[in-house]
């Protein structure tokens, strides 16, 4: 495994403080629920990056981070559902609840294909309203351009979870030190999109 | 010019060791802390100053004392036998005389400044070097009570200059250091098992079993939560604050609770650094919220 670098230290570094400064003072004027599920998603990257610093890149080797890091987009999506399209809160928090659930049942109990396919499923899910939601937002112009930066936080995450797929499925597009290398930088690209997006909310 | 250098050289290698300056840098970030809770004093920049220098003496000086006092034990475990007492580099006189002038000048310099604050710097000292490290951590696994006593005095201390008395929220901030001292401490002796074994000091591991020292470990990271989450409420906080201090909390927990079901090595490191972290950023939002 990869040592992490000093340059992937400052990188995470960062990206805890743009957490930190989303959690404490970017989210101002926004309803409660939708604080808190956006909460939940910095606040996870917030304490992911804290540990990747402490441990290196051999903390993602500890089962329980596919777990905790699926809260990421899951709740991210959540917190632009119930700001966007409120009406759609409870069914898709209802959805998260169940595929959340179903990714840990997964994790301890069906072969590696099936918890593979489930946690696909609900990331894709995830994934795609974090990526279209804010660019079709800001395309009609129900909210400004830069909004559409969340979109693109998502679309660069997204290359990051492809990249780490192929290599966990044994067909890598890249090697594995290639992929830690970009990982920091991928992470923290991602942060700066979403915190830079969010300000237009 | 080269003998200036010489000097600078000596000290570096004999006398700086001997503070620790890490812990003593975090300790004293407590004691600013806790001064900047009270939400007024960042206007006068001389009291601050003065807070800075008597808290830096005094915590440098009570620890180079307990590097004195322990130099027998720190030579018998590897992880410490490489300090300059254990070594000879520097002699027990000198780290002596080091420590008690560090400690006199910073305690009178706190009295001076506040007597109430001076009183309470002073029972940090001594709750450290007299009770802790002399009468306790040679018998009893549970001298780092004291130890965790001693270490929520520079907190209270700061918030006593601040404030002008002793208040529930001062408290508050000392129990947190309290109940995270454990967390630290107990993580380490799991780490350094060995270590406080062959310099027969006894620990939780020792005296009682590693799944017992990680339940403690456990539960006083939920007492640190409360009570750091306790004072932030009652230092006014704002919510987005609240809120970070919650989800480092929750992490602190989470972790603490993992290194309980599933130990390993790499979690109880993990959770020996997190708490450190832990504590540098609570006090970190404490300095801010004064602003």
């Amino acid at each position: 495994m990869k040592k992490i670098s000093a340059l992937d230290r400052i990188l995470l570094l960062a990206t805890v403080l743009l957490a930190a400064y989303q959690i404490a003072g970017g989210m101002n004027g926004m309803e409660p629920l939708t604080i808190w599920f956006y909460t939940v998603s910095f606040g996870t990257l917030l304490v992911a990056g804290l540990l990747l610093i402490i441990l290196g890149f051999e903390g993602l080797e500890i089962q329980a981070v596919v777990i905790v890091s699926t809260l990421i987009p899951l709740s991210l999506s959540l917190g632009l559902i119930s700001e966007h399209l409120v009406e759609y809160t409870i069914p898709y928090l209802i959805i998260c609840v169940v595929g959340f659930t179903a990714i840990v049942i997964t994790r301890f109990s069906v072969t590696d294909r099936i918890a593979t396919i489930i946690l696909a499923v609900v990331h894709g899910i995830a994934g795609l309203i974090i990526f279209l939601l804010p660019i079709f937002l800001s395309i009609r112009g129900a909210m400004p351009a830069g909004f559409a930066l969340v979109g693109l936080g998502a679309a660069v995450i997204g290359l990051g979870g492809l990249l780490l797929a192929f290599l966990k499925a044994g067909q890598p597009i890249l090697s594995q030190k290639t992929i830690l290398t970009l990982l920091p930088a991928l992470i923290f690209l991602m942060t700066a999109a979403f915190v830079s997006g969010l300000s237009f909310s | 010019m080269e003998n200036k250098k010489q000097i600078f050289k000596q000290i570096k290698s004999k006398y700086f060791p001997l503070i620790k300056s890490l812990q003593t840098g975090l300790l004293l970030i407590t004691g600013l802390a806790g001064y900047m809770s009270a939400r007024c004093p960042v206007l006068n920049i001389s009291t601050l100053l003065a807070l800075t220098g008597s808290l830096l003496l005094s915590i440098s000086g009570s620890t180079a004392l307990n590097m004195w006092y322990d130099r027998d034990i720190d030579a018998k475990m590897p992880r410490t036998s490489n300090r300059p007492l254990s070594t000879g580099e520097t002699k027990p006189r000198e780290a002596l005389i080091f420590g008690l002038f560090l400690s006199v000048i910073g305690i009178s310099w706190a009295l001076v400044l506040d007597p109430l604050y001076g009183v309470v710097v002073f029972a940090g000292l001594f709750f450290d070097v007299v009770v802790y490290t002399i009468w306790l951590k040679r018998r009893t696994a549970w001298s780092i009570v004291w130890g965790g006593i001693s270490g929520g005095m520079p907190v209270l201390a700061g918030r006593v200059l601040g404030v002008g008395h002793i208040d529930w929220v001062g408290i508050a901030l000392a129990m947190a250091v309290l109940f995270w001292i454990p967390t630290h401490i107990l993580t380490f002796s799991l780490r350094y098992h060995e270590d406080y074994q062959a310099a027969n000091i006894p620990t939780f591991p020792s005296v009682y079993n590693n799944q017992t020292t990680r339940l403690i470990i456990a539960v006083s990271s939920v007492l640190t939560a409360l009570a750091m989450g306790l004072a932030a409420y009652g230092v006014g906080m704002t919510w987005g604050f609240l809120r970070l201090m919650a989800v480092l909390s929750i992490g602190l927990l989470a972790l603490a609770v993992r290194s309980l079901t599933l130990p390993s090595e790499r979690i109880t490191f993990g959770l020996f650094k997190y708490a450190s972290l832990y504590m540098l950023s609570s006090m970190l939002l404490l300095f801010a919220a004064g602003f």
